[in-house]
């Protein structure tokens, strides 16, 4: 069995790269796809703490993050959807009606 | 031992190199398809790190449903074709460099500030570890409340999004 630190560590790159996906991508269905990144890299950390104390509870985190993630891409999702037809665009840069 | 490793780091490549891909592809479908890659390899540590039943539900729910329907958003919308240009040309060497700390620190606490366990004395698991039956006498017993409130939550989702999509219509 190898180091938990190769998971937890690759979990950590993931994630990074999820964080800046948010920050570099315009678009906001890629935006969302890097969120959706980085709660998998989460949940590869979960499990395999789970596997390290050899207890089930990090695998049913893990389910219930995808139970609220399927929640999140639901909403989230219709959300975009209403606001390109408001808006007829999906580029964050131009929805910008709330600056000052 | 050495099959784990190169097994480990195959898999991690792939992980890296399709996450990388989401991030730099022009097209929000090859997005998509990246991050199904992406997932489907996490699923396959899932099966390492002792979760079928984990393993078999990130397939199902993620590259499954939630993959789908971010599919379908993009077939609906058309906006598979993406913006190049940058309004600010100083936020991708920030954000860059904000990861790269960000990493740097992640690094730090992981391989300096701990020692590194080793999983070597936990080798054997208990036969049904992970498994379907494992998962669901822990969800049902322990977790009870958190999974009525699981419940309500998606059902909660479901509603507004009928409703979100209804007032759009007016």
């Amino acid at each position: 069995m190898l180091p938990i630190t190769y998971y937890v560590g690759l979990s950590a790159v993931l994630f990074i790269m999820g964080a800046l996906g948010v920050l570099i991508r315009r678009n906001l269905i890629v935006i969302f796809m890097s969120v959706e990144l980085m709660l998998n890299a989460a949940n590869l950390a979960f499990v395999a703490f789970a596997r390290y104390y050899q207890t089930m509870s990090g695998q049913v985190f893990v389910f219930f993050v995808m139970a609220v993630a399927a929640a999140e891409v639901a909403v989230g999702l219709s959300l975009i959807v209403a606001i390109y037809r408001a808006r007829r665009t999906v580029n964050v840069d131009d929805l910008s009606e709330m600056k000052g | 031992m050495t099959l784990d490793v190169i097994l480990f780091f195959i898999l991690a490549l792939i992980a890296v190199a399709s996450a990388a891909g989401m991030l730099l592809s022009k097209n929000a479908v090859h997005a998509a398809l990246f991050l199904v890659v992406n997932f489907a390899t996490l699923a396959v540590f899932y099966l390492i790190l002792g979760g079928p039943f984990i393993s078999m539900a990130q397939i199902t729910v993620y590259t499954g449903a939630i993959m789908v329907l971010f599919l379908f958003v993009i077939m609906l919308l058309g906006v598979e074709k993406l913006r190049g240009e940058d309004k600010f040309p100083w936020q991708i060497p920030t954000a860059v460099v904000l990861a790269v700390a960000l990493l740097i620190e992640a690094g730090y606490f992981l391989f300096f500030r701990r020692v590194p366990v080793d999983m070597s004395g936990t080798a054997s698991l208990p036969e049904t570890f992970g498994g379907p039956q494992a998962i669901g006498s822990t969800l049902f017993t322990q977790y009870a409340l958190p999974v009525e409130i699981a419940g309500v939550l998606l059902l909660v989702a479901m509603v507004g999004v009928i409703v979100m999509t209804k007032w759009n219509e007016e």
